[in-house]
């Protein structure tokens, strides 16, 4: 038995060194995971990027699955999707997989962002690593829009309606630009037949791309962490860094024990409470779409409604479309917009610290608003909150070079 | 202070937003029916007042006779000699005969389709509509909780005849209107008011039902789902502990 195991691990072995010859697969997995140091001290908060990347991969193995029952037609689309979740087996599995997951997928990314304002990942010489994380946020942005109009609910046309008449209040190109975009005088089945396209193939792909940029960037610079010193400052004599510790096993074992706390939470919203209270699922969106009937309270699905509510603060529709424009766009510069010398709010001022909880406030708040009616006083607090986001960026940019900093330690803390 | 802090900025997070139902699929009028979707004889009795009152005129064209019959624990001969008026097949969707240009120039609109109507509009909305029929001063039917409504009060006979008692309301400005105060039952239905109460309790639990019939399955696998993941989650984290053991 012995001599049988053996000689099966020498056959791997042969095995393993046919495939290197021909392709980096041992050079690959100790560059990128064994021999990957990072630092010994992630906390909480860095899990979000592993489990983004699992939602990833649910979202494109659901919509593969979608894409076989689904007809992206104006006439079937409705249909196909009940039919989904009433006559094909797993159906719903599938399609609540695919609901859930674009939700969290979100949660995860706000979450990951967060983090890096937290611990200034953004901050040199990780800025490139910030902008295909913004890149990838973009698309993402992009993807659940054009997917969202696919059940071709009353949701789905009017928000779709909404969100492409932005573009109209551009000066000049706004109504041919807006044309362009249906494909017709107004949303119909050459709308949703574009979109359908570009949300299986089109924006995936251009996702798939920036996730191994934003990876092959990580991995040349290493992750931050909570401290927000460089592990890489402080090495042994074989030129390994002291606070660093091997990806795998440590971080890979680690991660799993994420997943499992991740699943739970995931699994829970799907299995027993999918619509959310109508946040996930909205109540509208189980009415076919029809042209001729407006709801009574068009909003976008909530993690689009922070900046909902900062266009419907600005009481001009173009000045609002760029000041909605320039709240997200803003974020790409936030690298070199935040000067402070150290880069963890550990080791930072109060300043810091007061600023960054006004943001936080301000963005959830703008959410709840965007999702409300808008009663002229919800429309004066989003002004408020509108205010205290761009003023974050602001201060930020002013107060950083020399604000108050604490001094950071030589290793990691913990 | 730093605590006091924390609890200052939870605070700020979650205060309610200012004058909104953003959260409730209701608003004014919408009571709570205790429908439960978990209660088969209550959503057999639903699809039975379904079958004889609504049937006639709204369609559940994506709910089949057999996926009832398998949900609800009914057998095949049941349904086809309880439920089927028509000449559907057991594998039919839940059609109805009336003609939909027919029905419009009837009632104004074609009584719409309800395959999901427990989702868009909820099992509360359901329930507390079908309690706020009444006739009103024209011998007509009308609603308090959708004015105007162009559905006639089907289930008249069985709750009977409401009207409303008036009252007059002032607003700031002086000026006066008279507002519905109460309902008074002038004609007594088959059913007590308790017993009107269930009924309609039961049709909204069965129309939630049809809104999404996999809700029955799905929380029987989710319970198997999440014990799973306990499990493989505590095993997950004593995996983490061993290996992180050196670590420090």
């Amino acid at each position: 038995m012995a001599k049988f195991a053996s000689s099966v691990s020498k056959q791997a072995g042969a095995a393993m060194n046919w495939l290197d010859d021909r392709l980096p697969v041992t050079k690959f997995w100790n560059a990128t995971m064994t021999g990957y140091m990072a630092p010994k001290n992630f906390n909480f908060w860095y899990y979000m990027g592993s489990l983004a990347l699992l939602v990833l991969v649910i979202q494109i193995f659901s919509g593969i699955l979608l894409t076989m029952h689904y007809k992206p037609s104006a006439t079937e689309a409705f249909a196909s999707v009940e039919y989904i979740m009433r006559d094909v087996e797993w159906g719903w599995l599938i399609r609540y997989l695919h609901t859930t997951g674009a939700s969290f997928f979100f949660i995860l990314i706000y979450l990951h962002m967060f983090r890096s304002l937290l611990y200034g990942s953004h901050k040199a010489p990780r800025e490139l690593l910030w902008v295909f994380g913004m890149f990838i946020y973009l698309a993402l942005m992009a993807e659940a829009f054009l997917g969202y109009i696919l059940p071709w609910g009353q949701m789905s046309y009017w928000g779709a309606q909404v969100i492409i008449n932005l573009f109209g209040a551009l000066p000049k190109i706004g109504e041919p630009l807006t044309q362009w975009i249906r494909g017709d005088y107004f949303i119909s089945d050459a709308t949703l037949n574009r979109f359908f396209a570009l949300h299986v193939i089109a924006v995936p792909l251009a996702l798939l791309g920036l996730v191994l940029l934003h990876l092959v960037a990580l991995r040349e610079n290493g992750s931050n962490n909570p401290d927000g010193i460089e592990i890489k400052a402080n090495k042994d004599a074989d030129g390994i860094p002291l606070d660093g510790i091997p990806f795998h096993p440590y971080y890979t074992v680690k991660d799993i024990f994420g997943v499992g706390m991740f699943l739970i939470l995931f699994c829970f919203v799907l299995f027993f409470w999918p619509e959310a209270g109508g946040i996930f699922l909205e109540h509208d969106n189980f009415i076919p779409a029809n042209p001729l009937v407006t709801p009574e309270h068009i909003k976008p699905v909530w993690y689009f409604t922070p900046f909902y509510a900062i266009l419907k603060a600005v009481p001009d529709k173009l000045m609002g479309v760029v000041m909605m424009g320039a709240s997200v766009m803003i974020l790409f510069f936030l690298p070199w917009l935040d000067r402070s010398p150290v880069k963890s709010i550990r080791y930072r001022g109060m300043w810091y610290k007061v600023l960054l909880a006004l943001f936080t406030i301000a963005f959830v708040r703008l959410g709840l608003l965007g999702m409300a009616e808008g009663t002229p006083a919800q429309t004066w607090e989003m002004r408020v909150w509108t205010l205290v986001y761009f003023m974050f960026f602001v201060l930020l940019f002013f107060m950083s070079p020399g604000g108050k900093t604490k001094p950071e330690p030589d290793r990691v803390t913990d | 202070m730093k605590k006091f802090a924390t609890y200052l900025f939870i605070a700020a997070l979650f205060l309610p937003v200012a004058g909104t139902t953003a959260f409730a699929s209701g608003g004014a009028g919408v009571q709570h029916s205790g429908a439960n979707t978990e209660d088969t004889a209550s959503l057999q009795r639903g699809a039975k007042w379904y079958v004889n009152y609504c049937l006639g005129c709204h369609t559940l064209s994506y709910q089949r006779y057999n996926r009832l019959a398998k949900d609800l624990d009914l057998s095949e001969e049941m349904v086809m000699q309880n439920l089927v008026y028509s000449d559907a097949k057991f594998a039919d969707t839940m059609e109805i005969a009336m003609d939909p240009d027919q029905a419009e120039s009837w009632f104004g609109k074609t009584p719409p389709d309800l395959s999901l109507i427990g989702r868009s509009r909820g099992a509360d909305w359901l329930y507390s509509y079908l309690l706020a029929f009444y006739q009103d001063e024209n011998g007509g039917w009308n609603n308090t909780l959708l004015p105007n409504a162009a559905m006639p009060h089907v289930l008249w006979r069985l709750q009977g005849i409401q009207t409303p008692v008036y009252r007059t309301e002032t607003t700031e400005s002086g000026y006066s209107h008279e507002v519905i105060d109460h309902f008074e039952l002038t004609t007594p239905g088959t059913q007590s008011h308790e017993e009107f109460e269930e009924t309609a309790r039961d049709i909204a639990a069965f129309l939630e039902y049809v809104g999404d019939p996999a809700k029955l399955q799905r929380k029987g696998i989710g319970i198997w789902v999440m014990l799973f993941l306990v499990l493989f989650t505590f095993i997950a984290y004593l995996l983490k502990v061993e290996y992180w053991r050196d670590v420090h």
